[in-house]
């Protein structure tokens, strides 16, 4: 019977068909998938903090409304992933938990603080701008409703990129001061930001597995040159310069060469080490604490009213 | 080296674990007794409601308030459905053939099972 149902599933994915919730699936498949769209959306929900934290400080009405829309979207985000990972069997309740208690884990990204109004535009052209060479690839993963959910994010990370590169431009026409505040950020982004794509490929033993499930669509190194390769262009136009002194036009490859990542960085800051892993994982934790009576009263509310009506 | 192993830019926002981090689901220490509620969207007039998803909340109207703030944040929809989830009853993929089975030697109900000569106007 399993030898049917995986082959089945075998000839789903040679077939590039899509694998669906109710399908057999082989169990390493369901826990990988469960472990990528729950730490995918644990991303999105704690990568609402570095921005939020600038809502209240918005230089206008007009950015105020543009980074609220955004972090709303993030929130989105996360809500999308959330289901689909409830599809497998997950409990949303319990990925929250998992969250929190630090056995599941977020991207490493967002652990760093944000110093000014410049990395809300920084975030949106380079730490989106990563995401989504990440993403897109991932509209076509196998499995389908995380694809779905792909496809709607993949739309909306497009306004987030678009509003952050408008915003560096114009503080870079702005002071030699707003001109120095987009470079700082975009240094202190840069190498994040490439760490995003994570470990080099002769590093990434998982890649083989997740690109033969169809979960994965290109390798790390891949990723991270295309990033590169779109990013240079962009710090031309607006006039900043990337932190790296052997960032430079290989005609050879067709590509930019760039220098080492600091993976000890990287380590680290995944181990809880970051500027800001204590504070994000404990401001998500009093906001669901602090939800708790909500969730109860709006519960309570429910089932009087539903007694009302029997 | 073998510490960074566990690690792959497998989600959207980059790099995360892969080693130890657990996926079996459990129940949640503090349970929400909120429902799962399935979200249908009719995209414009002249469309079909269509599956985009789902959401917890404590009651129906609650669901349809955060269906609309959570997958019509641009318009994408003119009318909502939302369905508990626990009251939907679907097909099983394990019998799938056989449930499917009997439309699936019915060539005739194809407008293409039948010859007609190509002479023959407006068929």
């Amino acid at each position: 019977m399993t030898e049917t149902l995986e082959q089945h599933f075998d000839a789903t994915l040679a077939h590039e068909h899509r694998i669906e919730p109710r399908d057999w699936m082989p169990d390493a498949y369901r826990k990988t998938m469960i472990r990528q769209i729950a730490q995918h959306a644990h991303s999105e929900i704690i990568g609402m903090q570095p921005e939020g934290n600038w809502i209240t400080r918005a230089p206008s009405l007009r950015r105020k409304a543009i980074l609220i829309a955004k972090v709303q979207d993030e929130a989105g985000h996360g809500m999308y992933l959330y289901s689909a990972a409830e599809t497998l069997g997950a409990d949303r309740a319990d990925l929250t938990d998992k969250l929190i208690s630090g056995r599941q884990k977020y991207s490493s990204i967002f652990n760093y603080p944000t110093l000014s109004y410049a990395d809300v535009g920084v975030i949106g052209w380079l730490v989106d701008g990563a995401a989504i060479c990440n993403q897109v690839p991932l509209c076509r993963s196998s499995y389908g409703p995380y694809a779905r959910a792909m496809v709607r994010i993949c739309k909306e990370e497009s306004f987030h990129q678009r509003q952050g590169y408008e915003l560096l431009m114009t503080m870079m026409r702005g002071t030699d001061e707003q001109r120095q505040m987009v470079q700082d950020a975009t240094n202190r982004f840069w190498w994040p930001s490439l760490m995003m794509f994570g470990p080099p490929d002769d590093q990434s033993p998982n890649t083989a597995q997740s690109m033969a499930w169809g979960i994965k669509r290109h390798t790390n190194d891949e990723l991270r040159q295309r990033f590169v390769d779109m990013t240079v262009p962009q710090a031309e136009k607006l006039g900043v310069s990337l932190p790296d002194p052997e960032l430079k036009w290989n005609e050879q490859r067709g590509h930019y060469d760039f220098g080492a990542v600091d993976w000890d960085e990287f380590m680290a800051v995944v181990k809880g080490n970051g500027p800001c892993n204590a504070q994000r994982i404990a401001h998500r934790k009093r906001a669901h604490d602090e939800g708790a009576w909500v969730r109860e009263a709006a519960a309570a509310h429910a089932a009087k009213a539903k007694a009302a009506r029997a | 080296m073998t510490e960074r192993d566990g690690f792959t830019a497998e989600g959207g926002h980059g790099a995360v674990p892969t080693a130890g981090v657990p996926t079996e689901p459990a129940p949640a220490a503090v349970r929400s007794d909120w429902d799962l509620y399935e979200v249908f969207l009719r995209g414009k007039r002249g469309l079909n409601h269509v599956h985009v998803g789902s959401l917890h909340a404590a009651d129906p109207q609650m669901a349809l308030h955060h269906a609309r703030d959570l997958y019509t944040r641009r318009n994408e929809g003119v009318s909502i459905w939302v369905v508990r989830a626990a009251d939907i009853t679907a097909s099983s993929p394990d019998e799938k053939d056989p449930f499917f089975e009997p439309s699936g030697d019915k060539v005739y109900r194809h407008p293409t099972f039948y010859e007609i000569p190509d002479d023959v106007p407006h068929m």
